[in-house]
């Protein structure tokens, strides 16, 4: 076998000529005196596209709107968007990119918790602010994160207090196989063991799974008071499908979601998931005269037969916060913005929310919702108060356990 | 060597080692001088592919046998190494509790077992290494004396990812689940995101990636690499001659098998992550798909593959957010159209209708007798 050099040769050639393109990626600067860049990171491609898309036009919405309003301390918001590909890697290169490169004053993004996992290092070690907008599984608390979405004590502790209330006392768990159900289920079933509850099964399937006859005729057979389903996206559409077609009806076990917004309702059937219950910070339903103006622009924007949700409803809420806190702080400064974190309030579409410093979370009231035969969801339970966000769980004797 | 190289003159046989040496002066002087930190960070992940590339250019390429789970390997080292670098991101904040934060949550009170190795940053190494060679010596040495070759063997190797990817997931207090293993900031009391730090990474893959390619041109050109590519044009044969195909393909794919598990060390570190979504069956196919392009039956061209799909998966991304799955997708339809043989194929036609106008003599790439035949 001849030694290849004419071979090795032709391949440096076209490596070296597509690096050096890749690497003339102008480098922008992060702020002028009539501009401020900021990241927009969100999955455009792969299997987390459908979700992400919806939450990147609410953020590029807020940002249309704070720049048609002036911008922020007198400059022009311009956003440079990335497509995280539904690949931690990808997030986490994408990321150091904005950082780096783009010298972003701040970044919007993410979805599942693995992008969140792979970007936390990143913005962590480049000391930049990543904007994390859809509810997740606690146990977190990054100075270089703001969560804008619910923690579990804001989402699945008063899901269960609602199911409790409503003496529904067997709970059967459904969700996919990754961190987010697992973490839940585990904080259900500590919960359920302080409160006399019983956990008849707990099921996980992949991600993407269709297959659900086996679940939901064992759901039929055994009559559990309510399922707690923490599937992930096209899985809700086979099992609510394949529950019905069972005949189980939401009269009698109510399947409460916490990964179904009004957004997936649409993809599931309404017919199918009519009378079943959702837990949320936010429905498009949600009445007051903010949310009234954000479904407005965004219907108006997008095309009326779009609907809002609450990971699109957190990531809009992220723009104003941050402005918010920019203006606060009157610096662009990633330390001097997390210094002005703490207090920072906006009337947003859920109602008023206010940050707290300490955890970077937003303070925010849970909401129970129950689908309707418009495949929107109407709120039929609110926690009393807002919901001062507990990430570890410390404040509950029950959860002991969990946080070591 | 000298059997297919026609009247090697000195100019000649010096081209080879002059390219390599030119290649690696340029790897390891220039390009840290000309891209930013950042840059280079990405071009020393896309080397640990190359580095796969070679793996799966020996083994299917010369040996035949479509590895289509090089991703198992690939990820057992990379989760080796993680393993070692999140003990010692534990072992130096000094606020954390004793254990992962993902197993302390998962309720685990004191380190499983089978993590207690890995404290020791040279068990990691040698277990990036060790453990994806084992194991594939094992799977190949069940497989192919029991004669399963082909498309089956493809698709075990694709059942082999999947059920890793499970395996993975389903043990969350064990593995750190869907999340993989990520936050580890030092390595031997070094900070690993220091840009000196990054470029030692960088250098310390491009000596791998060398050392890999080497090793392996030489393997190619021994008697071995010829036994080799007669198991994959006619396995029967050669077994009639009084050979052992079960050892040689064997060997070869625990060979492939041992360079993904070094490239997964070594990724770990610079890209700061690993995770199931990164080494289950789209990943492993992707990695074959790069010597597709690069062609399998060069290893230049196989680590040019991987080099040239990552930059390009890269660049496409940054300029069009939106739509660059379409281009990359074009990309692999127009290389597999035009150049079956991989962009090394196509270099050497080109090179064969420059140099001879009537070629007279047979392509000297070893391509396979029938290449139909070869999965």
């Amino acid at each position: 076998m001849a030694p290849t050099p004419t071979r090795t040769l032709t391949a440096l050639t076209l490596t070296l000529g597509l690096t050096l393109t890749a690497c003339s990626g102008n480098d922008t600067q992060g702020i002028t005196d009539d501009t401020v860049t900021v990241g927009m990171i969100h999955s455009l491609s792969g299997t987390m596209a459908i979700s992400e898309v919806t939450v990147r036009d609410a953020v590029q919405l807020a940002i249309d709107e704070i720049n048609a309003d002036g911008g922020v301390l007198g400059r022009t918001i311009t956003p440079v968007i990335e497509d995280g590909a539904s690949n931690e890697t990808t997030f986490a290169e994408r990321a150091e990119k904005l950082l780096q490169s783009d010298n972003a004053a701040t970044v919007f993004g993410g979805w599942t918790s693995a992008s969140r996992k792979a970007m936390l290092p990143v913005f962590e070690r480049n000391n930049g602010l990543l904007w994390y907008p859809v509810q997740y599984e606690g146990l977190e608390a990054s100075p270089n994160i703001v969560y804008t979405g619910a923690t579990t004590n804001q989402q699945i502790i008063p899901a269960l207090d609602y199911l409790r209330e409503q003496g529904h006392t067997s709970l059967y768990l459904v969700g996919s196989d990754y961190v987010f159900p697992r973490t839940a289920n585990q904080i259900i079933t500590a919960y359920a063991d302080a409160h006399d509850m019983d956990i008849t099964a707990e099921e996980y399937t992949p991600l993407g799974h269709t297959e659900y006859s086996t679940i939901t005729n064992d759901i039929a057979r055994t009559e559990p008071d309510a399922v707690f389903n923490t599937l992930n996206g096209d899985s809700n559409v086979s099992f609510f499908q394949q529950l019905r077609s069972a005949g189980v009806t939401a009269d009698d076990t109510p399947v409460l979601s916490v990964s179904v917004a009004e957004e997936e309702v649409e993809g599931i059937g309404t017919d199918n998931i009519t009378g079943h219950l959702t837990a949320w910070n936010y429905y498009q339903t949600t009445d007051n005269d903010t949310n009234g103006v954000f479904v407005d622009a965004f219907t108006e924007r997008y095309g009326t037969d779009r609907v809002t949700s609450d990971p699109m409803q957190s990531a809009y809420n992220s723009v104003y916060l941050w402005k918010a806190a920019v203006e606060a702080a009157d610096s662009f400064d990633v330390d001097d913005v997390r210094a002005a974190l703490d207090g920072i309030t906006i009337d947003a579409p859920e109602g008023t929310i206010t940050l707290d410093g300490d955890t970077q979370h937003v303070i925010k009231t849970a909401r129970i919702g129950q689908v309707n035969d418009e495949g929107l969801i109407d709120e039929i339970w609110t926690s009393p108060e807002p919901i001062v966000p507990d990430p570890y769980l410390q404040g509950y004797d029950w959860a002991a356990d969990l946080n070591g | 060597m000298t059997t297919t190289e026609p009247t090697p003159t000195l100019l000649h046989r010096l081209r080879g080692p002059a390219t390599l040496a030119a290649l690696l002066a340029a790897a390891l002087l220039l390009l840290p001088q000309l891209l930013e930190p950042f840059r280079l960070n990405l071009l020393a992940q896309y080397l640990c592919y190359a580095i796969v590339a070679l793996g799966i250019a020996l083994a299917w390429g010369r040996g035949g046998m479509l590895t289509l789970g090089q991703g198992v390997y690939f990820g057992l080292g990379a989760y080796a190494m993680a393993m070692h670098l999140t003990l010692q991101a534990t072992a130096a904040d000094p606020l954390a509790p004793d254990l992962p934060p993902f197993m302390v949550w998962s309720g685990l009170t004191q380190l499983p077992w089978f993590w207690r190795p890995f404290t020791s940053p040279a068990v990691a190494v040698l277990a990036a290494i060790l453990i994806p060679g084992t194991l594939a010596a094992l799977l190949g040495w069940s497989v192919f004396r029991r004669r399963v070759r082909g498309a089956y063997f493809a698709i075990l190797n694709q059942a082999l990812a999947a059920a890793f990817v499970i395996l993975l997931i389903g043990q969350q207090h064990l593995t750190g689940g869907s999340n993989g293993l990520t936050n580890f900031p030092v390595f031997a009391g070094q900070s690993l995101y220091t840009p000196t730090a990054q470029t030692t990474l960088y250098t310390l893959t491009v000596l791998t990636l060398t050392a890999t390619y080497l090793l392996f041109r030489h393997i190619t050109h021994s008697r071995y690499g010829k036994l080799l590519i007669a198991v994959r044009d006619a396995e029967d044969r050669v077994r009639y001659l009084g050979h052992n195909p079960t050892w040689i393909k064997t060997l070869a794919y625990t060979l492939a098998a041992m360079a993904a598990g070094a490239a997964g060390a070594l990724f770990v570190p610079i890209m700061g992550i690993i995770s199931p979504t990164l080494i289950g069956v789209i990943p492993s196919i992707m990695m074959v798909l790069a010597v597709a392009i690069g062609g399998r039956h060069s290893l230049a061209g196989a680590a040019a593959g991987a080099i040239i799909m990552n930059t390009a998966q890269t660049t496409f991304a940054e300029t069009f957010a939106g739509g660059w799955t379409y281009l990359q997708g074009a990309l692999f339809v127009l290389v597999i159209a035009l150049a079956p043989q991989g962009l090394a194929g196509l270099a050497t036609t080109l090179k064969n209708r420059l140099t001879r106008p009537t070629p007279t003599e047979p392509d000297p790439a070893p391509a396979p007798a029938a290449e139909r035949s070869t999965p």
